[in-house]
């Protein structure tokens, strides 16, 4: 095992104009594992994804990937890296396997073709020129080409946006069989759900700054603080967080959701549940479900993002 | 046995690399059907409209005069108008931004859309040759001499087209592309001699479109090398090589 991490990101500033993209990033990414990157759109995701795949030139601080110097090494670290563009990267007439053979051709030691073909279901896609192709297969395809040349380090940006269930699912497998077998995989995405489920370690941006990183498990455990969630048939009545806090007393926190859900911050006891239940039944609310100690990356990351939006 | 996704990083030599570049872009331009159109159905309708217009009008140019000129008009279709297009549409569609973090260095890529411009011209001197011969062509041939004009030709208006392709948006490159090839075609002594446009002939011999004309008028005419002209390309690739270098975006 290699003694410097996968990535290393320190300090790194980047300016368009006098827009701030990056303020002073730092951030690193084990070998062998999914490292998941989140952010609001505008967090500063693809700039440092750019810079790390040489796109870009720090224009404060150092980027490594692989022990290189994304643009220093470039020759010499690119080989060793696959990325999947956000959109595009093929010629408009060409035909999907007819692509990713070239791309093949271009590396040393590829995985044979067909091997990514069966998997990624692109035999599906025949003649039909790259421009024809549903968003789905235009990624499938995008995720093949960043993968046939056998990379120790895959960059992928929201690799199943636009792709339906079941395909998704067989691009999370695909995704831990690459860790399993040695490849370090750093995703950004908007679907929390990718996250939670894939990922070894989360990354949250915002503004260009880190504002969390750790484990899926240890962001939503939160410390020690526990919460409620509470969703319910029909929206609140206004001032309902106010007046489920005052029911509660000191010591807890409530934060409205959206219309039907509230998430309750604090001791997650039986006395607790007890008064949340008793406010519903003394407010006419009806509970639809009410769970315990489970808040999920999406809350953490609202919570930290102070955005409703959830996007790349 | 290794798991399918052990990783086995590696670039390919690069021979491999400019020739798997070279034959997927050759292909791609002979498979549009308006590349093919610009490349060889439009050289061989001016080519024998122009011989058998000639006759009609009892001009004094026949198919020894035309058949140089069209060589030199599918030359300046092929490295000018269809590499812009084409290059044009790769930013836009990120190919170039794909390749660029591939194993395929730029100074590859392009050596590979060179060999490509030159499969797509063999093509078409094959082509034009047989109709010109076909029509009854009589050539006096300088091999040097139309060897040096097709490559400083395809030299001097790869890097025009380049230039064009990646200052511009694809749809403004498509527009500009054409409209320079049309101009050029009718004003710019590629397919007649210079000497056809009376005392504007001076001046067009320094177009590279005039100076591409002559330097295969001369070479398969005269059985001469034209170096004046020869000189005029090379100024011009050299020209747009360095605007190209100073103004191209990759994305």
């Amino acid at each position: 095992m290699p003694d410097h991490p996968a990535v290393l990101v320190d300090g790194l500033v980047m300016r368009y104009g006098d827009k701030v993209a990056v303020d002073g990033l730092s951030l690193t990414v084990e070998p062998h594992t999914i490292t998941a990157v989140l952010g609001p759109n505008g967090a500063g995701k693809t700039t440092t994804l750019e810079t790390c795949e040489g796109y870009r030139r720090p224009q404060l601080g150092t980027v490594r990937v692989l022990g290189l110097d994304p643009v220093r090494d470039r020759r010499a670290l690119l080989p060793r890296i696959g990325v999947m563009l956000q959109s595009g990267g093929a010629w408009s007439g060409v035909r999907a396997v007819e692509m990713l053979r070239h791309v093949a051709r271009l590396h040393a030691h590829p995985l044979p073709i067909e091997v990514l073909v069966e998997r990624l279901g692109l035999g599906e896609c025949g003649t039909t020129p790259y421009r024809r192709l549903s968003g789905g297969q235009q990624q499938r395809l995008g995720l093949a080409m960043a993968l046939v040349g056998r990379p120790e380090l895959v960059f992928v940006d929201e690799p199943t946006a636009g792709m339906d269930p079941a395909v998704r699912r067989t691009v999370w497998d695909l995704l831990e069989e690459l860790r399993t077998d040695g490849v370090t995989v750093v995703l950004t995405t908007h679907y929390m759900d990718e996250a939670e489920r894939l990922a070894d370690r989360v990354h949250i941006l915002d503004k260009g700054t880190l504002v969390a990183s750790g484990s899926p498990l240890e962001l939503t455990r939160g410390g020690t603080v526990a919460t409620i969630r509470l969703v319910v048939t029909e929206p609140f009545p206004p001032g309902a967080p106010d007046s489920l806090t005052a029911a509660l007393g000191p010591g807890t926190e409530v934060t409205q959701l959206d219309a039907v859900s509230l998430l309750v911050t604090g001791p997650a006891d039986a006395s607790t549940l007890a008064k949340v239940s008793r406010w519903c039944e003394e407010n006419g609310v009806l509970p639809e479900s009410l769970t315990l100690g489970q808040r999920n990356l999406e809350d953490v990351f609202l919570e930290l993002t102070g955005t409703g939006e959830v996007a790349p | 046995m290794n798991a399918t996704f052990t990783p086995a990083p590696g670039a390919a030599p690069v021979p491999r690399q400019v020739l798997t570049q070279a034959s997927m872009e050759a292909r791609l331009m002979l498979r549009n059907g308006e590349q093919l159109l610009l490349a060889i159905v439009i050289p061989v309708i001016v080519l024998i409209g122009g011989v058998r217009g000639a006759e009609k009008v009892d001009l004094s140019y026949g198919v020894d005069t035309f058949t140089p000129g069209v060589l030199a008009l599918a030359v300046m279709s092929t490295a000018f108008t269809s590499l812009a297009i084409a290059t044009g549409f790769e930013r836009r569609y990120g190919v170039i931004k794909r390749l660029g973090t591939s194993p395929l260095s730029r100074t590859s890529l392009l050596l590979g859309k060179v060999l490509a411009l030159l499969v797509v011209e063999v093509l078409q001197v094959a082509v034009i040759t047989g109709v010109g011969l076909a029509l009854g062509w009589e050539p006096d041939v300088s091999v040097l001499g139309a060897l040096a004009a097709v490559v400083l030709g395809t030299a001097a208006f790869a890097a025009l087209g380049l230039l064009v392709a990646g200052s511009l948006r694809a749809e403004a490159t498509l527009a500009a592309a054409n409209l320079v090839y049309l101009l050029l075609m009718a004003g710019g002594a590629v397919v007649l001699p210079a000497s056809a446009y009376g005392s504007f002939g001076d001046v067009v011999t320094f177009l590279p479109s005039g100076a591409l004309g002559e330097a295969m008028r001369t070479a398969l005419m005269d059985a001469g090398i034209a170096w004046r002209e020869l000189g005029v390309l090379l100024a011009w690739a050299v020209a747009g090589a360095a605007a190209t270098a100073r103004t191209f975006q990759w994305e």
